[in-house]
């Protein structure tokens, strides 16, 4: 049994903050629930993947978070308590469907997780998605642990169906990838069949409708308004003339600093897990029972400037203060140190830092070198850069390479350099076509498979329209490598329960109008090198799929073993260093012993005998059994 | 009860990610109030893999720089990387055994002298204490039970409150089956390695 459906109430289990959130939705009687994956919210789909096998949930890993939301949407118009989670950017995606169907609402409960991440441990921006709480009207709730990432989410569920509007629930990476202990409540049976009941003045969203429906989104706002100001995740503690107002993760920080710097007595907080609509009347109430504010909150000054609304509003002049050259930043991930000495600063109180130790202090400085993540060794990934810039090089050519969102992104580091612009999902294929068309140079284009079922599709309809003239390089492992290998349409290696359609991409590719469509496995250099040869020569846009699987998904759903094993002969004695400075296999480098024979070594515990470096060096070759 | 902070430092497929879980429970299971933090994303990229586990009254899951009261490093260099994290309060327990950078790997960088490393460290935290990892679980049976040897020294250390018991019966029940004998014998010469 999946450990998260664990019947034994009172039970109190080490969970991590996407998991608390999915136990959560579980004691709320979820039905159906989708995704796209995305870190840091990955682990919330994988959980009701697993869990979907073993109960009467329904769960799909969607194509993207537009489709995600609008299917979630579907079921819960049709009285279904329903899921759709994501990363913060994939909200950008969502954003088109989340502005309307706020307008129209839903009839059984909805929870959009949106997985914020702040100081961008894995994301291409870090924009603060309480902005779209905002922007759409709906109701927002932001949890500071595990355990209230559990009760907010089953709070949700109760706020949307009262309100009937989905309601956002927003994690940040801590939040998400932290562990705390949670109690566990009662499972709640899932209702998994609705009806949808037709009302088009409600559901159609044509104007006339629409002007109806933004009214009703206005006044379920001050309803929502009124139960922010009663929510249980809206308290008021401690008793001093100093105030500090919180939320999230910060809250956690600030806790500790408070306790840390002997304020408890000091100090009033105002913690606001409830956030939007803002709470106006116990803000207000908060801000007249104290001197002066701080507002500590990551990323965008929301609460700060909704705090300044209200003083401003009632003509009340208390200082508050948040973001400022001496407080606080709007960049990056808070910390417990910066937060205590912060409050420290402002409030007045002396108080040392630890000392911690500065590696730069030492005598004769050392050296380090660095350690960036690589491709893995047998990754064809690498297969398909390496081909690339070979035949650009044999052939003089200079290319520009948009390049798209997932493992290969990594592609932008020496020794293969094969990534120039990238802004977000999909933007590899339209990026393409503006830089080919502005410049007239060669452009070489790569998006990986599930990021082409996101969001390439349509781009690549466009450039063939519009007589665009690139080469696309669509890097199909087969699967959804970077978030930890989910499942997408195209998938043949298919983990176990798996019983859905794989969808062609080279057929979709040829359906888009592309002529020129080559499906090849780069992990054979002549193939892909040609490939890449006949694309550079036309004059068309063209499309190469090179197929070949992630070797660690391969090895994880069908227990593939090692093919080969290689060895570097002993005529590699020179001071050649091409496949490092061309290939960079992490499997294959110099050789650091002090009485090396040969230039290169293979560590074999890394090779997985992929068998591309003997096709680069003819001094590589099969180990003799 | 007294808070602690502990720190893990490795790199990707070291298990520091499994050793953090053995610590958490294994505190758990000794009554202390546990939470643990980890980044996930590039683990399995040979990148720098960070956790924590805090125990007591603490509501923090991260630890500011020279604020942790012990920091287990799985590799010397990204050992003395985190020293940032220490103070000299801090206790190091830390493997000996490099896991070679790919920029050292393609002569893009040299791996410096280890000894230097830990002469800097010995000096400037309350306790260092370093150990040859690999050699250790290769003795136990499986080079992959390093991670496990680590979590040995740490409980060997006398650092935290737990008893060695708790940490045990933490690898008896919450670690793969089929290499909780192994991981058991890596952890007992991991604790006695001090």
């Amino acid at each position: 049994m999946h450990p998260l459906l664990t019947p034994e109430i009172g039970k109190r289990l080490l969970l991590l903050g996407n998991e608390a959130i999915v136990r959560g939705a579980l004691e709320a009687g979820l039905g159906f629930a989708t995704c796209y994956p995305g870190t840091p919210s990955s682990e919330i789909g994988d959980n009701f993947f697993r869990i979907a096998a073993e109960s009467d949930l329904y769960f799909e890993y969607s194509t993207n978070e537009k489709v995600a939301l609008e299917t979630a949407a579907g079921a819960a118009v049709s009285g279904i308590r329903t899921m759709c989670s994501m990363k913060h950017v994939g909200l950008n995606v969502a954003a088109d469907p989340l502005m309307t169907l706020a307008y129209v609402g839903v009839r059984a409960g909805m929870v959009v997780i949106t997985a914020d991440d702040p100081s961008m441990f894995s994301s291409q921006n870090e924009q603060d998605n309480r902005l779209y709480a905002r922007l759409s009207g709906l109701p927002m709730l932001e949890p500071t642990s595990a355990q209230e990432a559990k009760d907010m989410t089953k709070a949700a569920f109760e706020i949307s169906e009262a309100l009937e509007l989905p309601v956002l629930l927003r994690t940040t990476t801590r939040l998400s990838h932290y562990r705390g202990m949670v109690t566990m409540e009662e499972l709640r049976p899932s209702k998994t069949r609705g009806a949808f009941e037709k009302d088009s003045a409600r559901f159609v969203t044509v104007p006339a409708n629409a002007r109806v429906r933004h009214k009703v989104l206005v006044d379920q706002g001050e309803k929502a308004r009124e139960m922010a100001c009663q929510s249980p995740f809206n308290t008021i503690t401690g008793e001093g003339p100093g105030g500090i107002v919180t939320s999230a993760m910060a809250y956690d920080y600030v806790a500790d600093a408070v306790m840390d710097l002997g304020l408890a007595d000091k100090v009033k907080m105002l913690k606001l897990g409830f956030t939007h609509p803002f709470p106006q009347d116990l803000a207000l109430g908060f801000i007249r029972s104290v001197e002066r504010i701080l507002v500590v909150e990551e990323l965008e000054p929301i609460l700060e400037e909704s705090l300044k609304v209200v003083a401003q509003t009632h003509g009340l002049s208390t200082p508050i203060a948040g973001k400022g050259a001496d407080l606080f930043s709007r960049l990056y991930e808070y910390n417990p140190g910066m937060v205590r000495a912060t409050i420290a600063k402002y409030f007045g109180v002396d108080y040392t830092p630890p000392k911690a130790i500065d590696i730069r202090e030492a005598e004769e400085p050392i050296q380090l070198p660095l350690r960036p993540p690589n491709l893995c060794a047998g990754c064809p990934h690498r297969a398909s850069y390496y081909a690339v810039n070979s035949v650009l090089k044999e052939t003089g050519t200079e290319a520009v390479f948009p390049s798209d969102i997932g493992c290969y992104t990594l592609g932008i580091l020496p020794p293969l350099q094969t990534a120039d612009f990238l802004v977000c999902m999909g933007s590899s294929v339209t990026s393409a076509a503006g830089i080919s068309r502005a410049t007239g140079k060669k452009v070489i284009a790569f998006i990986g498979d599930s990021t082409f079922f996101h969001s390439g599709i349509t781009g690549l309809v466009n450039a063939v329209h519009n007589q665009h003239n690139f080469i696309l390089v669509i890097l199909d492992n087969g699967t959804t490598a970077m978030t930890g290998h989910q499942p997408h349409p195209g998938v043949e290696i298919a983990p176990q329960g798996w019983e859905k359609p794989s969808i062609s991409i080279e057929a979709i590719v040829r359906a888009c109008g592309v002529e020129q469509v080559s499906v090849v496995n780069p992990i054979n250099l002549t193939k892909m090198k040609n490939a890449v040869k006949e694309a550079l020569a036309s004059d068309r846009l063209s499309v190469i799929v090179a197929k070949a699987p992630c070797p660690l998904y391969e090895r994880k759903v069908k227990g593939t073993k090692k093919k080969r094993a290689f060895e570097v002969g002993p005529e590699c004695n020179t001071d050649c260093t091409e496949c490092v400075d061309t290939f960079g296999c992490p499997a294959l480098f110099k050789n650091p012993a002090a009485d090396a024979k040969t230039t290169m070594i293979i560590d074999e515990r890394l090779c997985i005998g992929c068998g591309v470096c003997i096709q680069i060096c003819k001094k590589i070759r099969p180990k003799k059994v | 009860m007294s808070d602690h902070r502990i720190c893990f430092i490795g790199v990707g497929g070291q298990g520091t990610l499994l050793a953090t879980m053995v610590l958490a429970e294994a505190a758990i299971s000794a009554g202390h109030n546990v939470l643990a933090s980890e980044v996930h994303g590039m683990a399995q990229r040979g990148g720098v893999v960070e956790s924590s586990v805090m125990m007591g009254n603490i509501k923090s899951p991260i630890i500011s720089d020279g604020e942790a009261d012990v920091l287990l490093g799985f590799e010397p260099v990204e050992t003395y990387r985190a020293m940032g994290k220490c103070s000299h309060d801090s206790i190091v327990v830390s493997n000996t055994v490099p896991v070679m950078p790919f920029s050292v790997a393609i002569g893009k960088g040299a791996y410096p002298d280890i000894d230097k490393l830990f002469s800097f460290i010995q000096p400037r935290v309350k306790t260092l204490i370093t150990l040859d990892a690999r050699a250790l679980a290769e003795e136990a049976g499986a080079a992959l039970s390093a991670n496990v040897v680590m979590v040995g020294a740490l409980a060997g250390s006398g650092a935290l409150p737990i008893p060695k018991e708790a940490f045990e019966e933490t690898i008896r029940t919450k670690t793969k089956a089929q290499f909780a004998e192994v991981n058991l014998k890596a952890f007992q010469l991991g604790f006695g390695a001090l």
